[in-house]
């Protein structure tokens, strides 16, 4: 079974992940609402580092891997090039976005609300976020 | 892959979306949805029944346009989303701002509430 995916930075790519997630036997093991939701997170935190971190660039890279522990998923999401810490970003509120019109800036509010737990660390120019999600009982 | 069909119906435009809305196609979508607004659409909907999946970048699309909308007097309402999607507009409160509603129906006769 196929845990791990090379991702190309470039956003014709999404929809290729989607599909790994979708068929992968852990994420699986969740109600299909939390597996829409699961991918929806992982969607928008690489979505964020091919257009913000990689600049669209499909010679780049993304890696990811999908673990099953303790009843938990864990996502692991790698990247080289400059970090993004979504913990340390500060997620705008809805009617700013509305006034402002902007056409982003809730992917990572998305992202908080729907995972349990999210961590971050960068070293050595790698970067590695993990986005973690609880089996319901 | 996004598809969008455009349908008028007497006073109602009409985009059907198909397929899936991600960052890599919410332009077209944005694009759309100009066009109707341009064309002087006094009634927005959005057919999502064949919708299987949307991302933040599909969402941004929508609330960009909830102010023009308001100031031009366009109703606008989305139906026929499936629950996972359904699911997505609720996670931020968007079911708040804009009227979801289950189907054509019921979008048309919420048109005579307010």
């Amino acid at each position: 079974m196929n845990h791990k995916l090379n991702l190309s930075c470039s956003t014709a790519a999404l929809a290729e992940l989607r599909s790994f997630l979708q068929q992968n036997q852990a994420i699986f093991k969740l109600s299909e609402v939390d597996r829409h939701q699961v991918t929806l997170a992982v969607e928008e935190v690489c979505a964020n580092l091919i257009i913000h971190s990689h600049a669209c660039n499909p010679k780049e890279e993304i890696h990811l891997e999908v673990k099953e522990l303790n009843k938990k998923i864990i996502v692991e999401i790698t990247d080289k090039g400059d970090a993004f810490n979504l913990l340390d970003y500060k997620v705008p509120d809805l009617s700013q976005v509305i006034e402002e019109k902007r056409k982003g800036g809730i992917g990572i509010l998305l992202v908080k609300k729907i995972m349990d737990e999210i961590e971050f660390e960068s070293k050595n120019g790698k970067n590695i976020c993990r986005l973690i999600k609880n089996f319901r009982p | 892959m996004l598809r969008i069909e455009k349908i008028k119906e007497e006073n109602k435009d009409i985009l059907r979306l198909i397929g899936e809305v991600d960052a890599s196609n919410s332009v077209l979508l944005d694009q759309s949805i100009q066009e109707v607004v341009q064309q002087g659409a006094s009634f927005l909907l959005i057919d999502g029944k064949e919708l299987g999946y949307i991302s933040s970048a599909g969402l941004g699309v929508f609330m960009s346009y909830l102010d023009e909308f308001s100031e031009k007097g366009i109703r606008f309402a989305i139906f026929g989303l499936n629950d996972q999607v359904g699911e997505v507009f609720k996670i931020l409160g968007l079911d708040r701002l804009i009227s979801i509603v289950p189907d054509k129906l019921t979008a048309i006769a919420s048109q005579h509430e307010s």
